[in-house]
């Protein structure tokens, strides 16, 4: 698994310093994505789902920095490359898709204008090969008539269009992995589908990984092949997508998936979690889901935190059920 | 596009008929031209003559309506003072004063687009921190203050530049030029710098703070995500975008600096035409104000016009959202 592992992410630590001392929106996160695996990362907002996904591709936002562990990109380590070389990698061999589509294209420019800028900066071709191969690109991504659309404006296409020119900018360099912050949430639902099953499919189709970060059960079961459940900075469970989804080890995840319509069988109530996360700069001693927990003992609130045994940070591992 | 511009074309001559309004209100209201022409020894007759001659006694609507036909054509009468047609003083007074607004311009907008980004680029740098107090300064220091303390430095103590006037020009014909010459050129740079310092540092402040909200925006990250490199992330992608905001405020200002000229004309005595409004003022010669009045407006309308066009080249969305509000 170690060498042949596309992305390795061990004991990721990421630190922002603020005047009220250090928080640590993610801490400890280790995982592992394989050539062509869709691995789904969820959790509520502020779980650092997100802030693992810009640590990856070296986007933190200042004071937000890397504080311990490494992240490896086959093989070789790319957290404390330096800013020249990091650039190189971006879009080259990781790509990323925003949330916001209506936001993540620059207003001013042509769409074809962005992507042969973007296949230039990588790819050795001359202007009008770049053209072409944006032509095939937005064609692969589903624009219609996509020759007579490279010059048009962000603003002449709908969201969902305006996604899938995102994509196609982000896998026009031909990038190994692809980090997918939460794709479709701002999104109609009648067009998420699309966007999956398409990021789904081009991804397949050339073997690049993809890190799809995302509060949506059904995302996730949709799409992934594995699943890292996130909660206050830590990870809480990660494995195959059918085991995570139907025999959770961890109480968080029983309780995400109590409390999503539609994953679990027949008529009932759903399920509240009692409480919410805490916030960073109050996320209690040991295991960080204690005070939500129905299974908590006096063990889960004293340090050290679980570590994870089987495929969950829990001292008491499938105990609850869904 | 072409709905659009008429429909602005249309606006600017509205209010070029209220400032011609007020331009004309002078005349009637600012002391009676009879009383500056004629001296203390004056009879009825007199007056009652001149009146006539002058077109006073007709109805306010009609004596409007021939000041705006005669302005239209460029006659706005004879100067009070000077005997002359005041369109003849204007056009020797105009080079001097538009050589020194478009010098400013050009310094202003160059130096502080350049020190705009440069500042929200190394936002944290010592260098930009530098820039940005000593705008400060550029800011809050009045122009005249400005003007008199390079004169002091660089006329008096030092000597290097001359402190008045605005050296030798080559006349050609219908314009006479200090750019030809070492003494003109000399000579315009003090009061260039007087006049741009205060529009440099705005125009800089405001490139400056429309970066860094932009450096914010999504598709600078997305940008930054696909690996491209800081100069286009900087000069395509976010430069562009601050260009609206940066451009609706430099029209104003080019506005200004062709008024403040007044000032800085007065503290150089730079022969242009804000010397010669000023002087106008001094001597109640009304004829002469109005023009100037008009002038002024004539530009301010004309490169706001050129704004709203502006905006069209650089913003797609104005194509359409306008195009479709037009039909």
């Amino acid at each position: 698994m170690q060498n042949t592992a596309l992305l390795t992410v061990e004991n990721l630590c990421v630190e922002i310093p603020t005047r009220r001392g250090i928080l640590k929106p993610v801490d400890d996160v280790s995982l592992q994505i394989a050539p062509g695996e869709i691995l789904g990362v969820v959790g509520e907002s502020g779980a650092g789902k997100s802030m693992t996904g810009n640590a990856v591709i070296g986007l933190l936002d200042p004071p937000a920095h890397i504080s311990g562990g490494q992240v490896l990109l086959n093989g070789k380590r790319v957290d404390n490359l330096p800013r020249e070389q990091m650039r190189r990698v971006r879009g080259k061999q990781i790509g990323m898709v925003f949330q916001d589509p209506l936001t993540s294209l620059n207003p001013l420019l042509p769409i074809g204008d962005q992507l042969v800028e973007t296949i230039q900066e990588h790819l050795p071709v001359s202007q009008r090969e770049a053209r072409d191969r944006a032509v095939a690109a937005l064609d692969e991504v589903g624009i219609p008539a996509a020759s007579s659309r490279i010059d048009s404006y962000p603003h002449e296409f709908s969201g969902g269009m305006r996604q899938r020119v995102v994509i196609a900018l982000a896998l026009c360099a031909e990038p190994d992995l692809v980090i997918a912050d939460e794709p479709t949430t701002a999104l109609d639902v009648s067009v998420q589908a699309q966007i999956i099953s398409l990021l789904k499919k081009l991804c397949r189709e050339r073997g690049t990984g993809v890190m799809l970060v995302t509060h949506d059960m059904g995302v996730i079961a949709e799409a992934s092949d594995r699943v890292a459940v996130m909660y206050a900075g830590r990870l809480a469970e990660i494995g195959p997508v059918r085991q995570v989804l139907t025999d959770p080890q961890h109480p968080y995840t029983a309780g995400l998936m109590g409390s999503t319509p539609g994953a679990s069988l027949g008529r009932r109530r759903l399920n509240q979690i009692p409480g919410t996360m805490p916030g960073l700069n109050a996320v209690p001693d040991g295991c960080a889901y204690h005070p939500r927990c129905p299974r908590a003992e006096a063990k889960c609130r004293a340090e050290p935190r679980p570590p994870v045994s089987g495929s969950a940070s829990c001292w008491f591992p499938g105990e609850v059920k869904i | 596009m072409l709905a659009y511009i008429i429909q602005r074309v249309f606006q600017s001559i509205v209010v070029l008929l209220l400032v011609g309004l007020v331009a004309f209100s002078m005349f009637r209201f600012v002391g009676d031209p009879i009383d500056n022409m004629l001296g203390q020894e004056r009879t009825g007759a007199d007056i009652a003559r001149l009146r006539t001659q002058l077109g006073l006694d007709q109805p306010f609507p009609v004596q409007y309506y021939k000041f705006l036909s005669n302005a239209v054509q460029g006659n706005f009468g004879v100067s009070y003072r000077q005997g002359r047609p005041v369109s003849q003083i204007i056009a020797e007074r105009a080079p001097a004063t538009l050589e020194l607004a478009a010098v400013s311009a050009v310094l202003a907008i160059s130096f502080g687009v350049v020190l705009g980004v440069f500042t929200a680029i190394r936002r944290n740098g010592v260098a930009a921190n530098l820039i940005m107090s000593a705008s400060l300064i550029g800011v809050s220091l009045p122009t005249f203050l400005i003007g008199i303390l390079l004169i002091y430095l660089f006329a008096v103590e030092l000597g290097w530049l001359p402190s008045f006037g605005r050296g030798d020009v080559v006349d050609l014909g219908w314009w006479s030029t200090g750019f030809l010459t070492a003494s003109g050129l000399k000579a315009l740079i003090l009061p260039a710098i007087t006049l741009a310092l205060f529009q440099m540092t705005l125009i800089m402040r405001l490139v400056r703070s429309e970066m860094l909200e932009v450096l914010r925006q999504d598709y600078i990250r997305f940008a930054r995500a696909r690996g491209l490199r800081d100069r286009s992330i900087y000069f395509r992608h976010a430069l562009k975008n601050t260009m609206v905001p940066v451009i609706t405020v430099v029209g104003l200002q080019l506005g200004a600096i062709i008024a403040f000229a007044i000032i800085t004309e007065t503290v150089f005595q730079w022969p242009g035409v804000g010397l010669l409004f000023i002087n106008a003022i001094q001597f109640v010669d009304i004829p002469v104000m109005a023009a100037y009045l008009m002038l002024i407006s004539v530009m301010f309308v004309g490169i706001n016009l050129l704004v709203d066009i502006l905006y069209y080249f650089i913003d797609p969305r104005l194509r359409v959202d306008r195009t479709a509000a037009a039909k």
